[in-house]
């Protein structure tokens, strides 16, 4: 009978190929996460170099009003969007009224707007030449001096603009939590004759406080990132400022310390709404899900309930993109000619290309973390999914200068020894462009593709790899096939959200080279509110595909599981 | 030459150890069943075998070349081994015939057109080629996989845990066609299981663990008959546990003296006597019987199970509860009054291995 103890020692025979343990996915992983940590530490690295006069000049001249407008901005704007976000997530899932099922989605699409797009038909709409205030003149016979209208190139107006946009981050997750937390406690608390509106204030907004922090944060981010909204509506902020010292005063690096002040309002967002957490995300102690019996309103109640939800999509999406249909009727005729056609396939071009690389390091991240698990890797996505929370004029700042640095110490190499100067290589070219995308959008795609792949359990590693698949094939024919569907979400995610991208591409782009966004920017910017329209309006239809997405993933999942496709 | 050879593996994970110096063989066509209770670390060991877990400590040979060391290892896909999984690992995407042709990319063209129709027709899925794995049932699935390891004919099949995602009856079918497969196969094969009876029906040897290492290795009649210690009696089987003193080299009994199997006189010993080491005669009998491996008792319960009956007992010396396995269906009833004769090949006596019991 074999026994162990019988074992004879022996050597391999023949060659026997082992393979290094130090493997190319964990470089990989570490190199895109390192490519993509560049611009934050560049600029954050910024603040260590002497700007001297620059600097002085800023700090006496502007930087009080920009950190006093920029903490308005995001008070007024967390305000705005936690009441309209709560109000109209409580309403649909808590109560019933006419219209209830259809707001359940609709409440989403103002997300397709852009805040640069709100801001110019906002404007438009509001201005003293503009229907709202000419209308009124007509109508009551007055004068410019007879009337008091609120100034919507202000302050206010531009909190306005961006929590109509904005809310549906907050309405998005809220609505997860409440839908999530419903049978477990909303019941025991009607059963033990709490008042709807007690229960609400003492159960069901405490239990969501975690998933409300996190879509103001996300909200926030949006609005901090803003450069097209604030520029038109003449608020002067950080973003705006960063824009003025780049190219108005020509001082990269005090654009680059005011892009680092910037990123200590990120950072404080994202400490703040930790601390908002409390360090832990409440556990649910039931698993149950069912239909929850609805408040049923009537009468009184339910047109107010209706009216609290029909506002913001009214705010949010159908008057600005009602105002940009009948624009776009106007001008269309004129604007949409071959150089549109040619905004559009730049626009359409980066968006793919972007798209596609950033599924690919995506990919590769989150493939890399699969196989092996631990720190290094750990850290490494964290790190490359830290974009998202950085304004895209920070990111083109911290893209271009260590860009322009490369180029310049290669072309004083090339004139040095061969005499030739090779000028500008990658600064203001279409790659610093599209990394400047994949830093800021790279979030996006790991996020789902990571999901995605945490579905596919590690048993189907093992029997592609004891079959004779190395671990690049593995993730070709097994991994790639099975999450194929969440791969093309990721990339259209990030398609989208560049086709809106708007200050990293001002800033970014090749000289000449326009896209859709830019130019109903620069269209807006002259006055030609119109013209912009078409552009404006593209931009839009893009931004519904992910709402649909997203509500397709709502109707399909089960409450509280989609959470993170937001 | 031995398939499979396993010198000294010891695996830990984040600090704490999970296999603590194994040496395991498989020998060529030999089918090994690795037992032990959930925890014990017999998966760990069937995934350094097959190179998903990173080698510690230890050597790990497939036939003669060396394939794992410490800081080096050939990985999985370069080692021709198959696994079959608890989940069995179908892949969702593709066809039954897709999923079996899965391992033979490379292989000459004839072989990869042939091999995935004899596969199936081997496990009796013939007609389920054009299938997706969704549609099969646990069994089904089962028998894909089982077609799809051994599809690029490896030196040796590894199964972890094959048969616990099916329900019992269908467990025993199914356990019947692989074993056949395997036979047929030839393959030498290494099974994980926490099964005892699995172990038993299908091992030609079986390796026990506990605690990271192997407690007994042997075939199923000698780890049944003459289990090393305690654990390993009561992991094969129920047994009556009771507790003993050595005294004059032999432990004293209800059932007369047994013999004190190397323990210290004076030390407290476990006794372990299977329930069919217990028969049962008539009264009388136990009226004039003194000692001599038969005693006299009263029954407590009876419960017959068809091909035997299990009969509560108790003991009219010490008032012992006891359990009896008797064969067919007509014991004495409940309140009878018996006599218990004991099978001393089904008795064993070990040390006590915890003071406080």
């Amino acid at each position: 009978m074999p026994n162990a103890s019988s074992t004879v020692h022996r050597a391999a025979v023949g060659p026997v190929t082992f393979r290094a343990r130090l493997d190319g996915w964990t470089l990989t992983a570490v190199v895109i996460a390192t490519l993509v940590a560049i611009p934050v530490v560049v600029v954050m690295a910024s603040v260590l170099v002497p700007a001297g006069e620059v600097w002085r000049h800023l700090a006496d001249t502007v930087l009080t009003g920009y950190v006093v407008n920029t903490l308005v901005l995001m008070l007024g704007v967390g305000a705005g969007t936690l009441v309209i976000g709560i109000a109209s997530a409580w309403l649909v899932t808590m109560c019933q009224f006419p219209g209830r099922a259809v707001f359940e989605w609709a409440l989403l699409l103002p997300l397709a707007v852009p805040t640069y797009a709100i801001a110019f038909t906002y404007g438009g709409l509001f201005e003293f030449a503009g229907p709202v205030q000419t209308g009124l003149r007509e109508a009551f016979g007055w004068d410019r001096s007879d009337y008091w209208f609120p100034e919507v190139r202000s302050l206010g107006g531009a909190i306005l603009v961006m929590s109509v946009v904005l809310y549906p981050y907050v309405y998005l997750l809220a609505r997860a939590a409440f839908l999530e937390q419903s049978v477990c406690v909303i019941e025991v608390s009607r059963t033990l004759g709490r008042e709807p509106w007690r229960g609400f204030m003492e159960i069901a907004l405490p239990l969501a406080r975690p998933a409300i922090a996190g879509g103001v944060a996300l909200a926030l981010m949006e609005a901090l990132s803003d450069f097209g909204a604030v520029q038109y509506l003449a608020v002067a902020t950080f973003t705006t400022g960063i824009f003025r010292t780049w190219f108005g005063l020509g001082e990269p690096i005090a654009a680059a310390q005011l892009s680092a002040v910037l990123l200590l309002f990120v950072l404080a967002l994202i400490v703040l709404e930790r601390a908002m957490r409390g360090g832990r995300k409440f556990h649910h102690t039931s698993r149950r899900y069912r239909a929850l019996p609805r408040y049923e309103l009537s009468g009184g109640r339910a047109l107010v309930a209706f009216l609290i939800c029909f506002a913001p999509i009214f705010l949010g999406f159908l008057l600005p993109g009602g105002q940009l249909v009948a624009w776009t009727a106007e001008t269309a005729h004129k604007v949409v000619n071959l150089d549109f056609l040619v905004l559009a396939g730049n626009s359409v071009m980066l968006a793919a290309v972007a798209a596609t690389i950033a599924v690919g390091a995506a990919l590769l991240l989150a493939y890399g973390q699969r196989l092996k698990p631990g720190p290094v890797l750990g850290i490494a996505a964290r790190v490359a999914s830290m974009g998202y929370a950085v304004p895209g004029a920070v990111i083109a700042v911290g893209v271009l200068l260590p860009f322009a640095w490369l180029d310049n110490q290669v072309d004083g190499l090339m004139r040095s020894t061969f005499g030739v100067s090779t000028g500008l290589i990658l600064s203001g070219t279409l790659v610093a462009l599209v990394f400047g995308y994949l830093v800021r959008f790279l979030a996006i795609s790991f996020n789902t593709v990571e999901a995605s792949l945490g579905k596919v359990t590690p048993t189907m590693d093992g029997a592609a790899r004891t079959l004779g698949l190395g671990a690049g094939a593995t993730l070709r024919r097994v991994h790639v096939p099975i999450v194929s569907g969440s791969l093309l979400t990721a990339a259209l995610l990030v398609f989208v959200d560049v086709m809106k991208e708007l200050p990293a591409t001002l800033i970014m782009r090749p000289f000449n080279f326009n896209t859709l966004a830019v130019r109903a920017f620069e269209l807006a910017e002259d006055e030609q509110l119109a013209e912009s329209a078409p552009a404006a309006l593209s931009i839009v239809g893009v931004g519904i595909v992910p709402v649909i997405l997203l509500t397709v993933a709502i109707a399909r999942s089960r409450p509280g599981h989609w959470s993170d496709l937001g | 030459m031995d398939a499979l050879t396993l010198e000294n593996i010891s695996h830990s994970y984040n600090g704490s150890p999970a296999v603590d110096g194994v040496d395991l063989t498989v020998g060529e066509g030999e089918l090994v069943c690795l037992l032990g209770p959930s925890g014990c670390g017999k998966t760990t060991v069937l995934r350094i075998a097959a190179g998903l877990e990173e080698l510690q400590r230890g050597r790990v040979f497939i036939g003669q070349s060396e394939v794992a060391r410490p800081g080096a290892s050939v990985p999985p896909e370069g080692r021709g081994v198959g696994l079959v999984f608890q989940d069995y690992a179908l892949f969702p995407h593709l066809t039954v015939a897709e999923n079996v042709a899965f391992g033979l990319k490379g292989r000459p063209a004839v072989e990869r057109q042939d091999t995935p129709g004899e596969m199936l027709d081997m496990v009796g899925m013939a007609g389920y080629a054009k299938r997706y794995p969704h549609t099969l049932s646990g069994g089904e699935q089962q028998r894909v996989a089982l077609a799809r390891a051994l599809a690029p004919r490896p030196r040796l099949l590894l199964l972890d845990e094959p048969y616990s995602g099916l329900d019992i009856r269908l467990r025993d079918q199914v356990r019947d066609e692989t074993l056949r497969v395997l036979r047929m196969a030839g393959i030498s094969t290494l099974i994980v299981t926490h099964d005892p009876e699995e172990a038993m029906y299908m091992g030609d040897r079986i390796a026990v663990m506990r605690g990271g290492r192997i407690l007994q290795q042997g075939g199923p009649a000698e780890l049944y008959g003459a289990p090393v210690n305690a654990f390993i009696a009561k992991f094969l089987s129920d047994v009556n546990a009771m507790h003993g003193t050595v005294e004059g080299g032999v432990v004293p009994s209800t059932f007369g003296c047994l013999g004190a199997n190397g323990a210290d006189e004076g030390a407290r010993v476990d006794i372990l006597i299977r329930p069919e080491a217990l028969s049962l005669g008539d009264s009388e009998t136990a009226k004039t019987a003194t000692g001599g491996g038969s005693a006299a008792a009263t029954i407590v319960a009876v419960h017959p199970l068809g091909h035997s009956t299990i009969v509560d007992l108790r003991m009219d010396a010490d008032g012992t509860e006891l359990r009896a396995r008797v064969p067919g269906m007509s014991p004495p009833a409940a309140g009878s009054r018996v006599s218990v004769a004991l099978d001393g090949s089904h008795t064993f006596v070990f040390p006590c291995a915890d003071p406080t019991s």
